[in-house]
C-alpha cells in the first residue's frame, strides 16, 4: 500500500510517540520516511536508529520560520518530491494544562496554539513545494467537540486543529492534495504523561470504548495516518477519522 | 559487570546527555534533586544505558529509579 511513497514524518521523541509507530509501520510497507525532530536531538537520533530502516532526522522547531523557509530544501537533499506530510506535533505550558483553564496568561495559551494548532499549516506550507496531486497531509487530533477535565488550553488547541484543517483542505484542494486528521484515543506517551490527571482519561476509554482500548499500543492510530496517506483515500478531505475503539460515539 | 562498572558508564552518559561532572555520579545521589538531571533528559539518559548496557529499562519502571544506585541496581539486575 505505501511501496515508494515518501513520507515525512514529525514528532518523534521516544519510542512511545505517535510518530515512532507511524515511522516504524511505514518503513515495514516499503515506504521510505524522513523524520524531523526538536529540541532534544541527540534523543531523537537514538530513537530514530530503533526503527527497522535507516531515517534521516532534519531539525523542526514548527515556530522558527527560518527552520521552516530551509525545510522543502532541507528534504530535497534526500527525496525529489514527498507523498504524504504527518503533522504529529503539540506542545501546552503548564499553566495552560492540568486545571488551569481560567488563568493561564494569555502568553502561555498563544504558545499552545502556535505550536499545536497554526504549525498545522506552517508545515502544510513548507512542504507544499514537495507536494503534488494526490499526495496527503495527516495531523494528530484529540475530539475536540466537548470540554474534558484537565485538557484545558489543549482543548481549545485541538478545535483550532480542527477548524485548520478544514480551511486546508479548502485552499490545498484545488492542488488535489488532502488534509485529515486522526483524531485518536488516550496513549502514554511523553506529551500524554505530562498532563497532570491524564489517568481520568485512561479510565474512561478503557471502561466505555465499545471496542475497548489499549493505552500503550499506538498501532491503531499508525494504520489510519498510514491509510489517509495512501491511494486508498482519494476523495476524503477535511475529514476527522476516530480512532479511539468508538468512544466518541457512545453515551454512559 | 561490577557495580562499579555500570555506575562509571552511568557517569559517562550523565555527562554526555546532561552535562553533570562525573565526580558528583556517585550512587546515593538524586538524579533531580542533586544532578538536575530534567525528565526529558532523563528519557535520554536511560535510552543512552539501554543502548550501552543492552538491558531494557521498561518506562513503568523510570520513576522508581532515583538515585544513580537505584539505576546500578537495576542495570545489574537486568544484564543477568
Ligand atoms: N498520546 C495521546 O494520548 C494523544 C491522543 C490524541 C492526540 N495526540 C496527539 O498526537 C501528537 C503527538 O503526541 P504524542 O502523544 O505522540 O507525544 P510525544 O511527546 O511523543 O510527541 C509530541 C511531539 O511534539 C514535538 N514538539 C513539541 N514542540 C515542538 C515544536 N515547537 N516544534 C516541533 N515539534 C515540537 C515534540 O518534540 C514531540 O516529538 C500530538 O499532536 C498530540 O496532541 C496524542
Amino acid at each position: 500500500m505505501l511501496e515508494g511513497k515518501r513520507l515525512l514524518v514529525t514528532g518523534l521523541i521516544t519510542e512511545q510517540s505517535l510518530a515512532f509507530g507511524v515511522a516504524k509501520l511505514a518503513q515495514e510497507h516499503g515506504a521510505q520516511v524522513i523524520l524531523t525532530g526538536f529540541g532534544r536531538m541527540s534523543l531523537v537520533e537514538r530513537i530514530a536508529k530503533r526503527l527497522p530502516a535507516p531515517a534521516p532526522v532534519l531539525e523542526l522547531d514548527v515556530t522558527n520560520a527560518e527552520q521552516l523557509d530551509s525545510l522543502a530544501d532541507r528534504v530535497k537533499e534526500h527525496a525529489d518530491g514527498l507523498d504524504g506530510v504527518l503533522h504529529s506535533i503539540a506542545y501546552a505550558p503548564p499553566s495552560a494544562l492540568g486545571g488551569g483553564f481560567l488563568t493561564a496568561p494569555w502568553e502561555d495559551v498563544a504558545t499552545a496554539l502556535h505550536v499545536s494548532a497554526f504549525s498545522f499549516k506552517s508545515l502544510a506550507m513548507a512542504t507544499l513545494p514537495l507536494l503534488s496531486k494526490g499526495a496527503g497531509i495527516v495531523g494528530m487530533d484529540f475530539d475536540a467537540s466537548q470540554a474534558w477535565p484537565v485538557y484545558d488550553w489543549m482543548g481549545v488547541s485541538k478545535a483550532t486543529l480542527e477548524s485548520t484543517c478544514r480551511y486546508l483542505a479548502r485552499d490545498l484542494g484545488p492542488k488535489g492534495i488532502r488534509v485529515n486528521l486522526v483524531a485518536a484515543g488516550p496513549v502514554r506517551t511523553l506529551a500524554a504523561k505530562s498532563i497532570p490527571g491524564f489517568e481520568a482519561f485512561e479510565e474512561a476509554w478503557t471502561g466505555r470504548a465499545p471496542l475497548g482500548w489499549s493505552l500503550t499500543d499506538s498501532e491503531p492510530v499508525a494504520k489510519a495516518c498510514l491509510a489517509l496517506l495512501s491511494d486508498w483515500f482519494p476523495a476524503t478531505t477535511g475529514e476527522i477519522v476516530h480512532v479511539d475503539g468508538g468512544f466518541h460515539a457512545v453515551g454512559v | 559487570m561490577t557495580r562499579d562498572e555500570i555506575r562509571e558508564g552511568l557517569a559517562e552518559i550523565l555527562e554526555e546527555v546532561a552535562g553533570v561532572n562525573p565526580d558528583d555520579a556517585a550512587e546515593d545521589k538524586s538524579f533531580t534533586d542533586d544532578l538536575d538531571v530534567d525528565s526529558l533528559s532523563m528519557v535520554e539518559v536511560v535510552v543512552a544505558a539501554e543502548e550501552r548496557f543492552d538491558v531494557k529499562i521498561p518506562d513503568d519502571e523510570v520513576q522508581n529509579l532515583k538515585t544513580v544506585g537505584d539505576a546500578v541496581s537495576f542495570i545489574e539486575k537486568a544484564g543477568k
